[in-house]
């Protein structure tokens, strides 16, 4: 049965089954609704439509986002849906001057253009409803969805409004609300997703149907850069559901009726690869290459005083080297992209963080204006940085061209997804302090050796061989070091390597957060205690440290075969502290029993998502420092799904406990500060525990 | 290609496939119910959990002509009106605000409602040992929340 009948089927499973994010509604059909900005359509329906203009990958922005604008609306929350905003100059993220979701980004970027929507929005219906009373504004005032007569306690509801409303004009700069007067914004606030995500509606990429669809898989090279040199599809077309075979850029294509005959028809395929340079190329001998770097001076990211005669006097020293490897992003939802190339137009439904790059390559592939190109965003199955890349969209689209304008969904099975990643960068890093007589140091310096992301993604931000985000939280360590010198090397390797999860933050934090801890062994000095004595210029940092701390118990016995370590680090304008409880046993097996986390974010929107945040964050880089590597061997990845590149399970969950710093500074980011300190703050409890440190991740087993 | 009949969610369908094609993809391409989601392929993630005959089961090992009469669960048809997530686990997942991404909540609200119809209140142990879904997300304190609330509202 081919995928169109089951449409007519489909009352076995409700009206709702196709229908995307929103059912129209009959007064949005009737009336043009109040539109006065582009994230804000008012029906006479009552309905409040936010449009979300940035990708929903878990992190909770497709209801923190609406929270912002609703507050200054005075809307009525049980009123607000939301739609994915297309990809339009009006969605530019202002931090980043393109539409994309990244650097955890989205509330700092939202929190005044979307309050100040709200609050113009708002005094517009209020001036609605004083022409139709026929009474001045200003004896009016905005509550719940409904403008009233303050006075005479007349009411008129948005949707009464809306019509009228729509005729006059918008306040350019409306004053905004006192916080203290929030009673949506900052309150702990139930995601609008969840239900959609608890009965199977909520629709991801992969989900994607279209009239005609035909699902693709490809083959891609197993060597990093490789090329086709040549492919026979004889056994592939004979397999029952093929429909087409095309080569595109990344390799084969085999187009199919669904996912499983297109499947079984890649996998029919005989291609022989020119693999390319990248096939000497294997984890040893990127070690070998870093190290190498590592003894070779670097281009200075950060230099103060006298580094190198400050060690010459320094009373002890302290010197390590930290190695960690590539890791794969591993989304829940397996990269996928669904494109449809016509000679009059280009549409794109995807799970993207990046809406402008998608509509740009639809452009140049299809041949066709931008204007000319609909992106639709889809939920994301997970983010990670993994679906701001623009190759799964490419292939799509690449497909659906080769395949004569047909609409193409291509599916990535997880082997694909795994083996052919932009992977968090490998990287070295080698660090010395000089302590003095009082064990604090007079002297650090930190050698950040790594492939460089920006100098593929966006090369001009990479100046005289700087990358300044693979040395962020590297330069700007938060210790008061007189002398002080951080510098880099980049170091490329062949393999690709890409956005992860807080990025190079994920390695910077760990080299910093364990090195200052080997200093406090060195200097025989409690780590908590060591910390805080070298925090004077950083009083959030010290806030969440102390805090953490407290609330851990620090200085108290922990439980019986437990230990405790430490790890304070800044990203994203967030400051985020944690302290882990860890026993190994005799067999050197590691287990994370609980958690304590102190996050100090500024002002913030949704606090219930800060804890979720959090938490995932913790999962995330717990995952990795236990047993996170993508390896390499003769430029092909060696893992392949999740036996053997293998996730945390609900049986190895440490207890979380999560505590917001109440503050007035501005918003920080929340999707990613959570990552960089699990890590180093696992390490320096198993050296709490055994006195062994973990200088190379993953941890694994401690032996 | 061989013809099979598979019950989902009380209702028989015919389907023309290949016999070693797993239940997840005849679900997601041929009956178009994609809250069964693709994880991994190897049965190790749980993102594809169904019920089948009553039990756990991951679809996407599992071929069509394995199937046979057993009736087929998915999560469109866990809870009786297919628009509203009546399930008391679906309800506790609500309470809860469990998902983030929300891609794999399919199958984690699929093996813990299997689950509940075999221990009535489970221990944290019998949790760790049954809810083996992966989440990317993290979401396992909440989910383990969301499983004793669903325990204690039966």
């Amino acid at each position: 049965m081919e995928r169109r009948a089951f449409l007519q089927t489909a009352g076995t499973v409700g009206a709702g089954l196709v229908i995307g994010f929103r059912i129209p509604t009959r007064g949005e059909q009737d009336a043009p609704p109040f539109a006065p900005n582009a994230w804000l359509r008012i029906g006479t329906d009552d309905s409040v439509l936010v449009v979300v203009d940035r990708s929903e990958m878990g992190q909770g922005v497709a209801t923190a986002l609406p929270m912002l604008l609703a507050e200054e609306l005075e809307a009525d929350w049980t009123k607000v849906q939301i739609e994915f905003a297309p990809a339009d100059k009006a969605y530019i993220n202002p931090l980043f001057g393109l539409q994309g979701t990244g650097g955890s980004s989205s509330v700092r970027a939202a929190w005044t253009p979307l309050r100040k929507a709200g609050a113009a929005a708002r005094e517009v219906l209020i001036a609605a409803a004083a022409q139709r009373w026929a009474v001045k504004a200003t004896e009016c005032h905005a509550e719940r969805g409904a403008v009233v007569h303050t006075k005479t306690k007349r009411r008129l509801r948005y949707g009464q409004l809306a019509a009228r409303a729509a005729t006059l004009p918008v306040p350019a700069d409306v004053p905004l609300k006192d916080r203290k007067d929030w009673h949506i914004a900052g309150k702990p606030t139930k995601r609008l997703d969840t239900p959609s995500k608890t009965n199977g509606r909520a629709k991801f990429g992969i989900d994607t149907w279209v009239p005609g669809l035909r699902i693709a898989v490809v083959a891609r090279s197993p060597v990093f850069g490789g090329k086709v040199k040549s492919f026979d599809a004889t056994a592939a077309k004979k397999i029952e559901g093929v429909r087409d075979v095309v080569q595109i850029s990344s390799g084969v294509a085999v187009v199919g009726s669904g996912y499983w005959p297109a499947k079984l028809g890649r996998d029919a395929l005989k291609i022989e690869w020119d693999e390319g340079p990248v096939a000497a190329v294997s984890s040893a001998s990127i070690s070998q290459l870093f190290a190498e770097r590592a003894g070779q001076p670097g281009v200075v990211a950060k230099h103060a005083g006298d580094p190198e005669g400050a060690l010459g006097g320094a009373a002890t020293k302290v010197e390590a080297d930290y190695e960690m490897p590539f890791l794969a992003h591993t989304t829940m939802e397996p990269m996928n992209a669904t494109a449809h190339v016509r000679p009059d137009g280009v549409d794109i439904w995807a799970p993207t963080q990046f809406q402008q790059g998608a509509q740009g390559i639809g452009a140049a592939i299809g041949g066709v204006p931008p204007e000319q190109v609909k992106v639709h965003t889809t939920y994301l199955g997970g983010g990670f940085g993994r679906r701001f890349e623009l190759d799964f969209i490419q292939e799509a689209l690449e497909t659906s061209k080769a395949a004569g304008g047909v609409p193409v969904k291509v599916i990535w099975s997880r082997e694909d997804d795994i083996q052919h990643a932009q992977y968090r960068p490998a990287n070295f890093h080698r660090m010395r302090a000089g302590l003095g007589a009082d064990g604090k140091p007079v002297v650090w310096t930190h050698r950040i050796v790594a492939p460089s992301i920006m100098s593929r993604v966006f090369p001009n931000m990479v100046q005289n061989g700087l990358d300044g985000e693979a040395v962020e939280g590297g330069a700007e360590m938060p210790y008061a070091v007189p002398n002080l010198h951080v510098d880099y090397q980049l170091t490329d390797t062949g393999i690709p390597v890409g956005f992860w999860r807080s990025v190079n933050n994920s390695y910077n934090g760990f080299a910093v957060e364990t090195f200052v801890d080997e200093c406090a062994a060195a200097a025989k000095a409690d780590p908590f205690e060591y910390r805080r004595g070298l925090l004077t210029n950083a009083p959030r940092h010290l806030g969440v440290l102390e805090l953490a701390a407290a609330k851990a118990g620090w200085g108290t016995p922990p439980p019986a075969g437990r230990s405790r370590g430490i790890a304070v680090f800044k990203s994203f304008e967030t400051f985020v502290a944690q302290v882990a409880e860890v026993s190994v046993s005799p067999a050197g097996e590691v287990r994370v029993h609980r958690v304590v986390c102190a996050v100090d974010c500024g002002q913030y929107v949704n606090p219930d998502t800060i804890e979720a945040q959090m938490q995932g964050g913790i999962v995330f880089g717990l995952t990795a420092a236990l047993r996170g590597a993508i390896t390499i061997d003769k430029g092909r990845v060696q893992q392949s799904n999740f036996n053997d590149y293998e996730m945390l399970h609900m049986a190895e969950m440490p207890v979380v406990e999560v505590y917001i710093v109440p503050s007035a500074e501005a918003p920080g980011g929340i999707g990613e500060p959570g990552t960089p300190p699990i890590a180093p703050a696992v390490c320096n409890a198993i050296f709490a525990a055994t006195g062994k440190r973990i200088r190379k991740l993953p941890i694994g087993t401690v032996t | 290609m061989p013809s099979f009949t598979v019950t989902v969610n009380g209702r028989p369908h015919v389907v023309n496939v290949a016999a070693d094609t797993p239940l997840l993809w005849v679900l997601r391409d041929n009956l178009g119910l994609t809250g069964t989601k693709f994880g991994c392929g190897i049965a190790a993630c749980g993102a594809c959990t169904v019920h089948l005959d009553g039990e756990a089961t991951r679809s996407c090992v599992l071929p069509i002509s394995a199937v046979g009469t057993a009736p087929v669960t998915t999560i469109e048809g866990l809870s009786p009106a297919a628009t509203s997530a009546s399930h008391r686990v679906q309800k506790a997942w609500i309470a809860e605000d469990v998902p983030q991404c929300g891609y794999c909540q399919s199958g984690q609200i699929m093996a813990a409602a299997a689950l509940l119809t075999k221990a009535a209140d489970p221990s944290d142990a019998q949790i760790d040992e049954a809810m083996t879904n992966i989440c990317r997300c993290g979401t396992y304190q909440r989910i383990r929340s969301a499983v004793h609330r669903a325990a204690k509202e039966a």
